[in-house]
C-alpha cells in the first residue's frame, strides 16, 4: 500500500509543479489562471489520495477525502470567480502576434 | 518513509517561491490574488505534511481543514471586491 501511495504522491508533486511553471511563464491573466486552476486542482487531489491511502483505515482519512472533496469544489471556483471579476473589470485577452 | 515526506515538504515549500515572484511582479491585481490562492492551497498541502512528519496526523487534519475553508472565503471576498469596480485595473 506505501508503494502504491508514493506512486499519487509523486504524480501530485508534479502536477503542482507544472501548475507552477504554467504561473510563471504564460502570458497574461487568463492563462495562468487556466493552469492554476486545473493543474493545481488535480496536483492537490492527488497528493491527498496518496496520503489517505498511506494513512490506512483511520478517522483521519475520511477527513483527508473530506478536505479532497473541499479543494475538489472551492479550488476551480475560486478560479473562475477571479476570471469572472477581471473579465467584468475590463482586462484584455491576450493575442499573439499579428493575430 | 519519513525522509521522502521531508523531501515532498521541502518540493512544496520551494514553490512558494515561484507564486511569489508572481505576487511580488504580477502585472495585475488578479496575478497577485491568484498567487495568493496558490500559496494557499499548498499550506494546506504543507500542513498535512508536517502532520505525518511530527506523527499528529490527527490533529494537524482539523487545522488543514479550515485553512481551506478560510483560504476559499478570501478568494471569492477578493473577487466580488474587485468586480465591482469599473475600468481597467
Amino acid at each position: 500500500m506505501s508503494f502504491v501511495a508514493v506512486i499519487f504522491l509523486l504524480a501530485g508533486a508534479f502536477f503542482l509543479l507544472v501548475s507552477c511553471v504554467g504561473l510563471l511563464r504564460l502570458p497574461d491573466f487568463y492563462t495562468r489562471a487556466h493552469a492554476v486552476g486545473k493543474a493545481e486542482t488535480l496536483g492537490s487531489m492527488l497528493i491527498l489520495v496518496g496520503l489517505a491511502l498511506y494513512n490506512g483505515a483511520a478517522l483521519s482519512s475520511l477527513k483527508l477525502f473530506l478536505i479532497l472533496a473541499i479543494i475538489a469544489v472551492t479550488n476551480p471556483t475560486a478560479t473562475h470567480a477571479l476570471t469572472r471579476a477581471a473579465m467584468r473589470s475590463g482586462l484584455k485577452i491576450w493575442r499573439a502576434e499579428g493575430k | 518513509m519519513s525522509a521522502f515526506f521531508l523531501g515532498l515538504t521541502v518540493f512544496i515549500a520551494l514553490l512558494f517561491a515561484a507564486s511569489l515572484y508572481r505576487i511580488v511582479t504580477g502585472p495585475t491585481l488578479f496575478d497577485r490574488a491568484i498567487g495568493a490562492g496558490l500559496i494557499g492551497t499548498n499550506a494546506i498541502l504543507v500542513l498535512l505534511l508536517i502532520g505525518f512528519l511530527y506523527e499528529r496526523i490527527d490533529m494537524f487534519v482539523d487545522l488543514a481543514l479550515a485553512y481551506g475553508m478560510l483560504n476559499f472565503i478570501g478568494i471569492v471576498a477578493l473577487a466580488k471586491y474587485f468586480e465591482r469596480k469599473q475600468g481597467p485595473v
